[in-house]
């Protein structure tokens, strides 16, 4: 029961602020609704026993990325009403109502057959393991088993099994291990390039870029 | 109360509706930092899958490819947000229309 509130106190405050930044006239309220969706999916991946991942949702979302953003938009002075009021483009409100609606229908279909398998899955490996009979059921089936999902009927998740920091350290410094030095190249090329962007439009406007940082005086 | 049990549709179900409306904000909206933000939502929503199936199936790689993904997702912040700035900065009222300076 208790995780049926949690779910519901999160899972609302989560749409609650994807709405919010969708909606907001103000970039700055946009950002702190973006911050409560952070939040709220932060307590889901602990109900997930997922506690790594929500310690560095909190550190590096909630506390790296909304504080960029927030960082651009006090630097910028973007901060008033935004342009909503010039509404869409219609071909493009067109085109946000049809993936909106047809994405609904697609993945409420794919939820439910998600759904339909997890409930097969049991007899499925059941009757794959009387057809196989001694030999090595398939990674699925396997995985399941591994979990104990098979065992009990009743258990609708794998909470016998905790995944903690050095299991996936484990993962992230063996199989992944490629994959991570990728990613060490991928941030240097991400800082290296930002700095030539942020450069280059220094030199184009030369002075007021330099001395002036009050983006206030370009307005029109 | 057996019958109402947090499963793993539930999860599936939320991270679909966030990556929906990330995706219908990104089309609508025409302030790049907004836009931006829509993304991140959009990038949440596949997050909150990936630890569902983590934790259904017992398997760690999924929160590895989280981890891979919160990596790519900052690093694109980075740069969108490197790009806001130096478009801004020459024309502080320009919208995600106005951004055609790649257009040849």
């Amino acid at each position: 029961m208790v995780e049926v509130v949690v779910f519901a106190v999160a899972g609302a405050a989560c749409l609650a602020g994807a709405v919010g930044v969708v909606l907001s006239r103000n970039p700055v309220h946009a950002a702190l609704m973006l911050v409560m969706t952070l939040f709220g999916i932060a307590v889901l991946f602990v109900a997930l026993q997922a506690h790594f991942i929500a310690a560095v949702q909190v550190i590096v979302y909630a506390g790296a990325i909304v504080v960029l953003f927030l960082f651009v938009i006090m630097l910028l002075g973007v901060d008033r009403a935004a342009e909503l009021s010039l509404g869409a483009l219609p071909a493009q409100r067109w085109t946000a109502a049809a993936f909106g609606i047809g994405g609904a229908a697609v993945l409420v279909w794919l939820v439910a057959a998600v759904d339909r398998i997890f409930q097969g899955l049991p007899s499925y490996c059941a009757e794959e393991a009387a057809k196989l009979g001694r030999e090595a059921p398939s990674a699925v089936c396997a995985s399941l088993q591994e979990a104990g999902a098979l065992g009990s009927e009743s258990a609708p998740t794998a909470t016998n099994y905790l995944i903690d920091v050095s299991a996936i350290a484990r993962s992230l410094f063996s199989d992944y291990v490629y994959a991570f030095e990728l990613t060490s190249l991928l941030l240097i090329v991400a800082v290296i390039g930002t700095v030539i962007l942020a450069r280059r439009s220094g030199y184009g406007e030369s002075a007021p870029a330099e001395s002036g940082e009050t983006p206030q005086e370009a307005r029109p | 109360m057996s019958g109402l049990e947090v499963t793993t549709g539930w999860y599936l179900t939320l991270g679909a509706m966030l990556f929906l409306i990330g995706g219908t904000g990104l089309l609508v909206r025409r302030n790049p930092l907004i836009m931006l933000m829509c993304v991140e939502l959009m990038l949440n929503g596949v997050n909150l899958s990936f630890i569902a199936f983590a934790d259904r199936f017992g398997d760690v790689h999924g929160h590895t490819v989280v981890l891979f993904v919160l990596v790519v997702a900052a690093a694109e912040v980075v740069v969108g947000l490197g790009l806001v700035v130096a478009v801004l900065r020459a024309s502080p009222r320009a919208t995600a229309d106005d951004l055609s300076a790649l257009k040849g």
